[in-house]
């Protein structure tokens, strides 16, 4: 250990994807060593949440993978709801889905642009950069916020679609998949990209198990384990789509898998669009939902709702639940405890990222000093979620 | 789900382990602290069960009770279930057996819960900090941590 080099990269470094600090030590241009320090973005999520009525602590999942919202208000959602036993309108359940996968899609063109940054074909971040824009577009269309909508609530969702929201949508999807193969294209059969990808950064399939990954990353080590398959939530059984599934577990199995999933989301979105049925949006139980603004200002009853609803929240019966959806980075778990009373007695989330990000201290040793960007990349850490 | 309580029942059977299978959202068995790697290394290695993928370490703190309760949730590929192991340690002593060497993703795991609930796992690599500073005092997500403790931003040299 005496003659290796020490190099310390991050937290604030460009490639770390956030604020990561790598300890590596060299010999030349090999890495020997590797310690991964995390830690810089924690807030205490779990300990506020626990401290805030239910509805109230949903916009701190939000704030975890800050590239993917939806899709972590959804698992935080569903907890609360199996845990209330309240079924949700199928139309709610079917924007759900038309929501998350357009997410999936945006989240995963973050990451692509990101990644391909770091190994130098910067013009790919221009183009994921502009189309991911006109995602985020759509949801400040329905909620008025492009990052962190906090548009489900526990019972649905808050508001049904304006009414030329389908179509656009609609319009949007061959959009979407001209230009992923448009930049496949440019990206796939570039010679230095296959160089700097190809057989670097390996993960076989029994380390993957062994180091708990999920996600894009496991299924790129060639193990067919999604949560929207294996573990069915929402209306997910009655659309027709697959898993992609490479077996390489190199960084260019990653890409290849992350590629096809958002061809795939696209295929998924389209399905719902033709599915989605009329309907409700929210459950009317007024125990749980506010009421709508018309009845709070003419009947007492659903005055006093509303009143309740604000300053104490509502009670959840005593009792506990792990639910977990297939978020953009891998399976994203939450565990409530509850007491019976209107604040969560514990709530845990279990976080892709940082269960993915432990093997990178296993992998990256033997690798050149240039990879290791790559490797950090393809493995799409966000910290945020990492930190929580 | 009853099928995997039968067949956990049948494998414990001649063992001399004490276990309450209950039916929660999944089937969550309670085993006192001392069995606890026994149980976790036959659910992982029995070949009808092979739980062989922990998905989540986490601990819940019981003030009132005077214990915590450790969680840990594992899935099996081949059965495509997930099972909850559940254990209680005393707050006065909070340790317990680490499950590393079972499974190796549990390291960070088990950091995060010795960092935010102060519990200590025996026999592990690397316990120390994972989110928190080494000098924070205190651990979080114990019930006894008020939300409001005023606690002064580490010194550059506690965090390199």
């Amino acid at each position: 250990m005496e003659d290796l080099i020490e190099l310390n990269i991050g937290p604030q470094h460009p490639a770390t994807h956030g604020v990561m600090r790598i300890k590596i030590y060299l010999d030349g241009e090999k890495i020997k060593k590797a310690e991964t320090f995390i830690g810089f973005l924690h807030r205490g999520s779990e300990k506020i949440m626990e401290n805030l009525p239910y509805q109230k602590a949903m916009i701190w999942t939000d704030r975890m993978d800050y590239t993917a919202p939806i899709l972590q208000n959804w698992a935080y959602v569903l907890a609360i709801e199996k845990l209330l036993k309240i079924n949700v309108p199928e139309r709610a359940e079917y924007i759900r889905v038309i929501l998350g996968e357009l997410q999936r899609i945006a989240a995963h063109l973050v990451w692509l642009g990101t990644h391909l940054l770091d190994l130098g074909l910067m013009t790919i971040f221009m183009y994921t950069f502009e189309l991911r824009e006109k995602i985020l577009d759509l949801f400040e269309e329905i909620s008025g916020q492009r990052m962190n909508p906090s548009f489900f609530r526990i019972g649905g969702v808050a508001a049904d679609v304006p009414h030329n929201f389908l179509s656009n949508v609609k319009k949007l999807l061959p959009e979407i998949l001209e230009k992923i193969d448009e930049m496949d294209k440019v990206i796939r059969n570039n010679i230095i990209f296959q160089k700097r990808t190809k057989g670097i950064g390996v993960i076989p399939p029994d380390l993957a198990v062994e180091y708990n990954i999920t996600g894009p990353v496991l299924r790129g080590s060639g193990i067919k384990y999604d949560v929207r398959k294996n573990f069915p939530y929402s209306v997910y059984k009655d659309l027709d789509f697959d898993i992609p599934v490479f077996y390489e577990g190199d960084v260019f199995s990653r890409y290849m898998v992350r590629m096809e999933e958002m061809r795939w989301s696209t295929k998924i979105i389209d399905q719902a669009i033709e599915k989605i049925p009329d309907g409700e949006i929210l459950i009317d139980d007024f125990k749980i939902v506010p009421p709508p603004k018309a009845k709070i200002y003419n009947s007492i009853e659903e005055m006093i709702h509303h009143f309740l609803l604000v300053t104490e929240g509502f009670k959840v019966p005593e009792g506990e639940i792990y639910t977990s959806v297939e978020s953009a980075k891998g399976e994203f778990g939450v565990y409530v405890i509850s007491d019976g009373s209107s604040k969560p007695y514990r709530v845990h989330i279990r976080s892709p990222s940082f269960a993915n990000l432990q093997i990178l201290e296993k992998i990256l040793p033997g690798h050149y000093i240039a990879d290791l960007v790559a490797i950090i990349g393809s493995l799409d850490p966000v910290f945020g979620e990492v930190d929580r | 789900m009853s099928e995997l309580i039968n067949l956990i029942q049948a494998k414990f059977k001649e063992d001399k382990v004490d276990i309450k299978i209950e039916l929660k959202d999944i089937v969550t068995l309670n085993v006192k602290k001392e069995d606890l790697i026994n149980v976790i290394k036959k659910l992982k290695n029995s070949e009808e069960l092979l739980f062989d993928y922990l998905v989540d370490i986490t601990a819940c703190d019981y003030l009132e009770k005077g214990h915590f309760e450790i969680i840990y949730t594992l899935l099996s590929f081949a059965r495509n279930e997930r099972v909850r192991v559940k254990t209680t340690v005393e707050r006065e002593k909070p340790e317990i057996n680490s499950i590393t060497s079972i499974y190796k993703g549990a390291n960070w795991f088990e950091r995060e819960v010795y960092d935010l609930f102060g519990i200590v796992f025996i026999d592990h690599p690397n316990l120390k900090r994972i989110l928190l500073w080494e000098k924070f005092p205190g651990y979080p997500l114990r019930k006894d941590f008020p939300m409001d403790k005023d606690v002064s931003p580490p010194e550059i040299e506690d965090i390199y």
